[in-house]
């Protein structure tokens, strides 16, 4: 329950602190850190607009997109404190109820029958589908270094394996996030949130169509799946040992330190060319299988 | 050469007189026209024709850049249905004069392969041409699939259609559709009498180069009148048109940039061209410089606080910009996005008769201030920047260069003009024209050249104006440039042209 809480409250400030990062980076003053939450309370005020071609998928894609996340962060402990849902093999469905998000958005915007929403959507199934490895892979590396399958138990595990390496492993995993988590919320260097552009875009242009209520759901989802990511790489971080106190300080660090980290990046490079994410994405997956092929062989599991 | 079949003139210079230009039978008119043009240093800087009695009278008007020459052409026909043989095939840069002539007075051109509507005017031939049947080349496969972008697009922009034929994420062919404006500025020149309405009309043709056009029109209602601008204004002039050249080119650079998503540049470069145009706001109060060209003078002469400032703050941009973009044009990220993204080939440059900005940045060194000087620039020495390869890199490195060449440009300017008598006298609208006169005017704006070309009538009043901005053959540039490219390259590869709608849709 404390790992679903927190999520939540650390959402609030995320999408605020990308945004305030970009402002100092780029010489302004930018917004408060509370304005992208204003506008989502701004949109939940109003009504949706939907369009004569688009029928009951799309309709219903912004609310099962947002509780798929809340479904994938009942999985997610807090150190020692478990997920309210835990079971052996969790994470496996953990990555589909994203994945259920994901494709309804999909479907959505096929429904819409526009040709910007179906090529954004081809580009969005692409990726989706190129990262999975790269998740899986990762998660199954934990999975053998801590002999456990579900994530409550994986991360209290972690750091009592006595594991020489585990601090190799946290670090690796924590950058393989924060990657992931760049591809599957649509960010730099994969795509930009912030362009006003159709053609270059991939998530942002299926959600084209949603306005008002349904538009916040979409930014409600996509601001908890940040913090969702985060608190997977905390958990990596953060040995479950330490006084609570200091860890809800370390979790909020963690979050923080994610979200910076995101803006910076959005501020000093430029997009990669569209037919170079694939290539992007696969190096995840590779790096990935890197580390689960040292960790077979660390485990004497590969001869 | 053969003096009897066209006249030749120097840009900006006297008027001729409509009845000397020699008329040639149409098949010795095409002959000529396409030797001519079949030449890499020759292009066609206007091809058009205005009724005379119940007849057709064509002008077309070609700059040879070697000479400095404008040859003027010209031939008739009788206003029966007969067609004309088409350049087109022969030489592919004069079909979007083809195609305008067609659509406003109707003439038949056998044998030109693309006659579509270019602009829809309300004075068009055939009243039944209208938008939704514009024919738009089709391709049928099952694995392609068409996309149609605007009139109405997402940024605060003029309106156009873009059709694009792909093929997965692969442009095959796009095609762009204008004329959704209907302004019928060209008309509006001829319909008033008033000077000061003209040279208002002339800023607004296109809004990012009202010096360009405003200089354009001024020039050519001076050569009408006989006015020889005295030393000090035609400095002013270059003056602004240069400032002019280095803020579009700085916005320019800031609008790649985010095309891209590299916060950085985009907002370094955006901070500088506010610096540029809040100077031509303090020189003539208009940050777009719209004011400050006149003919016969100006309401805002040059002083030397305005030079001090002007150079202060160019000192400052030129340190400034240098730095970001040696930023932006070493970034891997921005690399990747630029080279090698929307390369117009030399070959195709020259056949859709490519001006300006585009054709140098294939190594096509058409630059009218060099080649047609006009103004002081018959004083200065301009040497055109050039890039070779054509793609969005070059443009962005074609600006880059061009705003420091431009700085430079205004520095021996104003020294010219702090030893010069100033002279520079209070507009005059009222300025009568030669009658029976034609004439032309080239200006090179930050885009590439512009031409307009005025007909004057037994009266001495304008019967015929035109006006042709860079942009009318560029656009095709830009088709062909996005030929096999990634769709999503498309924002980008626009943005490097950054081209007119409203220079289109006059």
């Amino acid at each position: 329950m404390t790992g679903f809480i927190l999520i939540v409250i650390a959402a609030l400030f995320f999408p605020g602190i990308i945004l305030r990062t970009k402002s100092i980076a780029s010489g302004r003053k930018g917004p408060g850190l509370f304005q992208p939450l204003k506008d989502i309370a701004v949109l939940l005020r109003k009504g949706s607009v939907f369009s004569i071609s688009t029928g009951l998928i799309f309709r219903i894609a912004p609310s099962v997109a947002l509780i798929s996340v809340a479904g994938a962060m009942l999985l997610l402990p807090f150190s020692e404190h478990k997920a309210i849902l835990h079971f052996e093999g969790d994470f496996i469905m953990f990555a589909y109820l994203l994945a259920l998000g994901k494709f309804f958005m999909i479907i959505a915007a096929l429904d819409t029958g526009s040709s910007f929403e179906g090529m954004g959507a081809s580009r969005e199934a692409l990726y989706s589908m190129l990262v999975e490895p790269a998740f899986f892979i990762l998660l199954a590396t934990f999975a053998m270094f801590s002999s456990y399958t579900s994530f409550s138990v994986i991360f209290n595990h972690f750091y009592i394996t006595g594991n020489d390496y585990v601090f190799i492993y946290s670090i690796i995993g924590a950058y393989l996030f924060v990657q992931i988590a760049m591809v599957e919320n649509s960010r730099l260097p994969v795509d930009d949130p912030k362009t006003h552009l159709e053609l270059t875009m991939v998530h942002e242009v299926i959600i084209l169509d949603y306005s008002g209520f349904d538009k916040a759901l979409i930014h409600m989802a996509t601001n908890l799946k940040f913090a969702l990511y985060g608190s997977l790489i905390y958990n990596l971080l953060v040995p479950a040992g330490w006084n609570t106190l200091l860890k809800i300080g370390a979790f909020f660090g963690v979050q923080t330190l994610f979200a910076v980290i995101i803006g910076i990046t959005e501020s000093f490079r430029a997009r990669n060319k569209m037919n170079k994410n694939p290539k992007f994405i696969l190096t995840l997956t590779t790096i990935a299988l890197i580390a689960f092929m040292v960790i077979l062989i660390l485990t004497e599991k590969l001869v | 050469m053969n003096g009897r079949r066209y006249l030749e003139i120097r840009n900006d210079s006297t008027p001729v007189d409509t009845t000397g230009i020699p008329v040639l039978d149409y098949s010795l008119f095409r002959e000529e026209v396409t030797a001519m043009l079949n030449r890499d240093d020759c292009h066609c800087l206007n091809y058009f024709c205005h009724p005379v009695g119940a007849g057709l009278r064509f002008i077309c008007c070609i700059a040879d850049d070697s000479s400095g020459l404008i040859r003027i052409f010209s031939h008739e026909k009788g206003d029966d249905d007969s067609a004309l043989q088409s350049l087109t095939p022969s030489c592919s840069a004069m079909h979007i004069f083809e195609r305008e002539i067609h659509e406003r007075h109707g003439v038949r051109f056998e044998g030109h392969p693309w006659l579509k509507p270019v602009r829809y005017p309300s004075y068009r031939a055939d009243k039944l041409s209208v938008m939704n049947n514009y024919p738009f080349y089709t391709m049928a496969g099952e694995a392609l699939h068409e996309v149609g972008v605007g009139p109405v697009h997402a940024g605060v922009i003029e309106p156009g259609h873009f059709r694009f034929t792909c093929n997965g994420e692969e442009v095959l062919h796009l095609e762009i559709q204008l004329g959704y404006q209907h302004r019928g500025v060209e008309s509006l020149f001829t319909e008033t009498g008033d000077g000061l309405r003209r040279v208002l009309l002339s800023e607004s043709i296109a809004g990012d180069t009202a010096v360009g056009h405003g200089l354009a029109h001024a020039q050519l209602v001076e050569s009408l009148a006989g006015f020889n601008p005295p030393g000090s204004l035609q400095v002013e002039r270059c003056i602004a048109l240069e400032l002019e050249r280095i803020a579009v080119h700085i916005g320019d650079t800031a609008a790649l940039c985010t095309d891209v998503a590299y916060q950085l540049g985009q907002v370094a470069c955006e901070a500088l061209r506010t610096m540029v145009i809040n100077t031509t706001q303090f020189w003539c109060g208009n940050r777009f410089g719209k004011g400050l060209i006149r003919p016969g003078g100006s309401n805002y002469p040059l002083t030397e606080e305005i030079t001090v400032e002007i150079l202060r703050v160019l000192e400052e941009v030129e340190r400034r910009f240098g730095n970001i973009v040696s930023c932006i044009y070493t970034l891997p990220s921005v690399l990747g996005r630029f080279e090698e993204t929307g390369t117009l080939t030399r070959q195709q440059a020259l056949a859709v008769g490519a001006v300006g900005m585009a054709a140098r940045t294939c190594g096509i060194p058409r630059d009218t201030r060099a080649t047609h000087p006009f103004q002081y620039y018959r004083q200065t020495v301009i040497n055109p920047v050039l890039q070779e390869r054509g793609d969005v890199m070059s443009r962005g490195m074609l600006r880059a260069m061009e705003v420091n060449e431009s700085v430079n440009i205004i520095r021996g300017l104003t020294g010219e003009w702090s030893k010069m008598k100033k002279e520079t006298e209070r507009p005059r609208y009222e300025l009568g024209f030669r009658p029976g006169s034609l004439a032309v005017s080239v200006v090179e704006g930050w885009r590439g050249e512009i031409c307009h070309v005025a007909v004057t009538g037994i009266n001495g009043r304008l019967v015929h104006y035109r006006i042709k901005d860079p942009s009318l053959h560029n656009w095709m540039a830009l088709a062909l440039a996005v030929r096999n490219q990634e769709i999503s390259d498309f924002p980008v590869c626009n943005k490097s042209f950054n081209l007119s709608y409203c220079g289109n849709d006059l």
